[in-house]
Formats: C-alpha cells, sequence, structure tokens
C-alpha cells in the first residue's frame, strides 16, 4: 500500500480545467518536486492534495481519504506552507511556531509543557531561538522563511507541503533552506513535496520531479528523465539546455539564433 | 479554574524557555486597579451633598471583614448603594461587554476598524428602541418597558439578517460579504428609523436621547438584566482566545492547521452580537468604546488575543465608568450624554489608530 496517494483529481472553474485527472502516488520519506510553468496548476495540484481545496477525485494518506477526516484530524497528518504565508501584526515568532501545536490541542485547551519543549527545538533546529521574542514583521526574507518552515514541522505531521519554498530568497538562503529540509528528512523522515520554479535545485534536492503543464502531468520519475531539453524547451516555450556539473543536472536557458 | 490553568502555563512557558505573548499577572491587576479606582471616584462623586470621607468609610464598611460606622443618614446610604452604585456596575458590565464584543469583531474579521455595531446592531436596536417611543410603550406610562427588550430584538434581528444575506450572496463566503451585508442592513435599517422618527416629530427628542446613549436611568433592574448576557457573551468569547490567534493567519492557513474558521467566526459573532445586544438594550448607542479599548490595550500590552481579549473587559469596564463619571460631573447637574463624551475621545484616537495601522491595512 502507498503511503500517499491521489487519485483522478480534477479542479474546473468555468468549465475551464485547472487541473485534469491527476493521479499520483508517494513513498513514505520521499522528497517530490512539482515543476511546470507558470499556470500549470502545481500550486492548485499541491493545496488539493493537501486537502485545503476542493476537488473532484480522492486524496488518501495511510489508507484513509482524508474526506473522511476531520480537519483536526487531517492537519496531524498534513502540514502546508504557502506561497506567501498571513504575516499577523505584532505577532512573535515563537507565538508563530507555538501555533504549529494547533491540530494536536483540544479545541478549547491551551497548550502545555510537552508542546513548549517541542517548540523550543524546533526554534533551536531553525536558529531563531535568539529571535523568539521578536516580531515577524521585523524579520529578514530569509528569517521569515525559516519561520514558515518552523511552524510547519511543530506541527510534526509525517508529510509536508511546500509551495515554492525558496522564491523569495537569494542564492545562499536557498541552499539553506532546502539543506535544511534535507536534514529534517533524514531525522525525522518527513516526506516532502514542494513546487519548485528552479529545475536545477529541484534536481540536486529531489528523489522525484513530476513536470506539469495545462493541468495534467507531462512526465514524471527522476530528474535526469524528466529534465530532457527538447521537451522543456517545448513546454516552457523557451530555449535551454540540460548540463552536467560535478555529477549534478544544470538546466541553463541557452541563446537561440533565431531569437537575435 | 482559569488563574490556576493561566498560572500552570505560564509556568510551563517559563521552564522550557519559550517565550510568547501571554496575559501577564501584572496587566491584569493594573485593570482591576482601572476599575477600582474609577468605580470609588464614581461612588465618592455627585451632585448630592454627601462628604467624601464618610462615603469612602461607607464603601470600606461594605467590604468583608470591615466594619466602619460611616455616619451616613439612610438616605445618604441609599444614594450610594441604590443610585451610584448600579449607575457604576451598569457602566463596567456595557463599557466591559462593548469592548469585548468589538476586540471580537475584530479578531474574526482581520480587521482593525471592525466595531461592536458592525453588522446591524446599532441600526436594528434604534428602529426597536424608536418604534418602542413612538408607540408609547417607552415613556414608563405603561406596566412594561418595551424599549429595552425591542432593542434587543432589533439588534440580534438586525445582526441574523446580515448573516443570513451575507451567506447566501457570497459565492465564496468571504467575510468581505458578510461586511457588505452589514452596511446594506444597516443603511436600510437606518432609513426605516429615521422615516419612522419623522413622522413622529414629537417623540423626537427621546429618540434622540436615546441614541446618544445613556446610563442615568440605570438601576439594579437594568444590570441584573444584562449581567447574564454580559457574561455568558464574555464565557464563550474567552474560551475561544486561543483559536482566536490562529485567525489571525487568515481563513486558509487557519483551516490547514484544522480550525474551521466559518464555524468559529459564527461562535464569535453569536456571542459577541448578544453581549452587544443587551447591552445596547440597557444604555443605548454608545460608540467608540469597541474601537479605543481593544486598540489600547493592543498598542500598549500586546496583539495576541489571549492578552487582547480578557484585557479589553477589564479597561473597557473601567473606561466607560469614568467617562460616565465625567458626563455627569463637567456640566452637573446636568449630563452630558455618554455617547458624546465618548465619541469626543473616540474620534481623536481612531485617527491615531489609523495611522499606525497604515502598515497593516497596506
Amino acid at each position: 500500500m502507498n503511503f500517499f496517494v491521489a487519485d483522478r483529481l480534477g479542479v474546473h472553474i468555468e468549465d475551464v480545467a485547472i487541473l485534469n485527472d491527476v493521479s499520483l502516488s508517494v513513498e513514505a520519506g520521499e522528497w517530490v518536486s512539482i515543476v511546470g510553468p507558470n499556470g500549470a496548476g502545481k500550486t492548485t495540484l499541491l493545496s488539493v492534495m493537501a486537502g485545503l481545496r476542493q476537488a473532484s477525485g480522492s486524496v488518501a494518506i495511510t489508507g484513509r481519504n482524508i474526506d473522511e477526516m476531520t480537519p483536526r484530524e487531517r492537519a496531524r497528518l498534513l502540514a502546508y506552507v504557502p506561497q506567501h504565508p498571513e504575516i499577523p501584526p505584532g505577532m512573535t515568532v515563537s507565538g508563530y511556531v507555538l501555533l504549529g501545536r494547533t491540530p494536536h490541542l483540544p479545541f478549547l485547551g491551551t497548550e502545555g509543557s510537552s508542546d513548549f519543549d517541542l517548540v523550543q527545538q524546533v526554534l533551536l533546529q531553525f536558529d531563531l531561538s535568539s529571535l523568539g521574542q521578536r516580531t515577524l514583521e521585523s524579520l529578514s526574507g530569509g528569517e521569515l522563511q525559516r519561520c514558515h518552515l518552523a511552524r510547519a514541522i511543530a506541527q510534526a505531521t509525517p508529510i509536508v507541503f511546500l509551495d515554492e519554498p525558496t522564491t523569495a530568497l537569494d542564492l545562499g538562503h536557498q541552499q539553506q533552506a532546502l539543506d535544511r529540509i534535507r536534514l529534517l528528512r533524514e531525522e525525522q523522515r518527513v516526506t516532502v513535496v514542494m513546487t519548485m520554479h528552479d529545475l536545477t535545485l529541484a534536481s540536486q534536492y529531489s528523489d522525484r520531479i513530476i513536470l506539469m503543464s495545462k493541468g495534467q502531468i507531462a512526465a514524471e520519475g527522476k530528474p535526469e528523465d524528466v529534465l530532457d531539453p527538447t521537451r522543456l524547451s517545448e513546454l516552457y516555450g523557451a530555449q535551454v539546455k540540460v548540463l552536467k556539473v560535478d555529477g549534478h543536472l544544470v538546466v541553463v536557458p541557452s541563446l537561440s539564433k533565431e531569437n537575435f | 479554574m482559569l488563574a490556576k490553568e493561566f498560572l500552570g502555563r505560564a509556568a510551563a512557558a517559563r521552564s522550557t524557555g519559550v517565550v510568547t505573548e501571554r496575559l501577564r499577572v501584572r496587566s491584569l491587576m493594573a485593570g482591576v486597579l482601572a476599575i477600582a479606582i474609577a468605580a470609588s471616584a464614581a461612588l465618592l462623586i455627585g451632585p448630592a451633598d454627601i462628604d467624601k470621607t464618610n462615603a469612602l468609610k461607607e464603601i470600606l464598611n461594605r467590604l468583608p471583614f470591615l466594619s466602619v460606622d460611616s455616619g451616613l443618614s439612610a438616605i445618604q446610604k441609599n444614594i450610594i448603594w441604590e443610585v451610584r452604585m448600579p449607575r457604576v456596575a451598569l457602566g463596567a458590565l456595557v463599557g466591559g461587554t462593548l469592548a469585548l464584543s468589538g476586540a471580537s469583531y475584530q479578531a474574526v474579521f482581520r480587521n482593525p476598524l471592525a466595531d461592536p455595531y458592525l453588522l446591524g446592531a446599532a441600526a436594528g436596536a434604534g428602529l426597536g428602541a424608536t418604534v418602542a417611543i413612538v408607540t408609547g410603550s417607552g415613556d414608563g406610562v405603561g406596566t412594561f418597558d418595551l424599549v429595552p427588550l425591542l432593542a434587543f430584538v432589533g439588534a440580534l434581528a438586525a445582526v441574523a439578517l446580515t448573516y443570513l444575506l451575507g451567506f447566501s450572496s457570497g459565492t465564496q463566503r468571504s467575510p468581505a460579504a458578510l461586511l457588505l451585508a452589514g452596511v446594506a442592513v444597516a443603511s436600510f435599517l437606518t432609513a426605516v428609523q429615521t422615516f419612522i422618527q419623522q413622522q413622529n416629530v414629537e417623540t423626537i427628542r427621546q429618540v434622540y436621547s436615546w441614541i446618544l446613549g445613556r446610563l442615568n436611568t440605570a438601576s439594579w433592574d437594568e444590570v441584573s438584566l444584562l449581567a447574564p448576557y454580559a457574561f455568558a457573551s464574555a464565557l464563550l468569547i474567552l474560551f475561544c482566545r486561543r483559536i482566536l490567534d490562529v485567525m489571525r493567519l487568515g481563513d486558509f492557513e487557519a483551516s490547514s492547521l484544522g480550525i474551521r474558521p466559518q464555524l468559529v467566526r459564527l461562535i464569535v459573532i453569536c456571542a459577541a452580537s448578544l453581549g452587544t445586544a443587551a447591552a445596547v438594550a440597557v444604555s443605548g448607542l454608545i460608540a467608540f468604546v469597541g474601537i479605543i479599548v481593544p486598540h489600547t490595550v493592543r498598542l500598549l500590552i500586546g496583539a495576541s488575543n489571549r492578552v487582547v481579549l480578557p484585557l479589553s473587559i477589564l479597561f473597557g469596564a473601567a473606561f466607560l465608568v469614568f467617562v460616565d463619571l465625567l458626563g455627569r460631573s463637567l456640566a452637573s447637574p446636568a449630563e452630558i450624554p455618554i455617547g458624546v463624551i465618548t465619541a469626543f475621545c473616540g474620534a481623536p484616537f481612531f485617527v491615531i489608530v489609523l495611522r499606525s495601522s497604515k502598515r497593516t491595512l497596506g
């Protein structure tokens, strides 16, 4: 039995298929990247997989259909970090990370010492301990991104969905963020599904790549199988080359003569 | 029970070194002290000729384990305990309820300018009160004063209508649809109220005085009318204080954390509207308390709803008792309507809030 299975997912808005009959499965502990051009349906697919958007078809985790779960049960299995998370004015970093404990608390209950212990541990993991009392709006982009990831990890779910986790970050912070996710996977066996724009980073970090186009899966498999220059050029409407540097794939735009 | 849970939680947070925004004993004490000071001043000061030292003795005499002879006459004692005291109690209940309702509306709509009258409660209550007054049942001649009852029913009916309209019209059931429905309902009910008022100009003075809000008719009857609603509303909202912090992330992220935002919004709106309707029924429309107090707490103490909600009750109570004292002392023995004073302080404050929240209003 597969750990996570999405079966025939479909989202239609006024007869336009945003997501058309998408089926996929994810193994426990796997790192899967969903890539594709703008408007391919990556974010829609991710939010449907996380149970946060209505769609036809079904999503099951460890054999249980998520539609049959209460929101709280679902939130104990699936964590989701949107591309642009809300930054509530005046909220402190530790208060924000503590919100990740919500699905583990009774509706009207409050946090106990085990929740505080876990949050302290997560703050340490993400180098946020010294920023605990700072407000979110006083942080830099890299620090904020760490807070969002920390909140998802404090949720302590077996699977985490990340929508474009590196978009707002510079080169160094992109690598740091992804290295941290890799470390977490090794330590805690978290399954990661994320959408990505950067094909090079996606290929370097993930076990498997799902290439989306027009609401459907155009290709999926190991990075070297999916990132075919002809296919990418066609789907993205761009001229690209796929090189191999130190054993890693690198996707680079190449200037075509016709463009000049 | 609440206090024990609160202290236990604070200790748990301290022991692990995670510092979160929480309600500190210091802030709670400040709120209680503010109420005590405002209430004492309001009991001691008034147009009746009562020596302040003796009045103070009389108050101390009523405290448990204390026995002090105040030397006041029975009439003077009566003025303190049957005239001034119920007015203090009513002011505190109304102030605390309106401030808490305002803070709750701001939390569920994530809108710093939301107030307890946002969903049409004021317009509904105004229409109810006007109908009661023009039909002659509000002048105290009849056996039963219909003004509070019709104001209460009007306020609740208006909020219910807004909620129904907001849900049926908005295809995506967004909070914005609810707010716009509130605007529509309020305008419509105000138009009806104005029409009825214009048709009955002889009662315009009474209607006007009700709309400006007043505590001068306060007796223990009004206090016992409001108290059960005020306590039920406060209890329900305070139970939701942690969930309301999760709601600060917006509906989408709150649902990703296992919360049902629509349900939380419905519960909190019901509780806050019940409190508001009961407060409006006994005191008329008192503006701005629901905005001034929660924002002052946010600016001075913290933005977490665990801080804002309980402290809004305490400082709202103290604020209204104090403002009522101003209203009846500044032009004594005449009274300035309390709604005038709250708006007079509230309008400039409103500007400050607008300026300081510019960043978050985007």
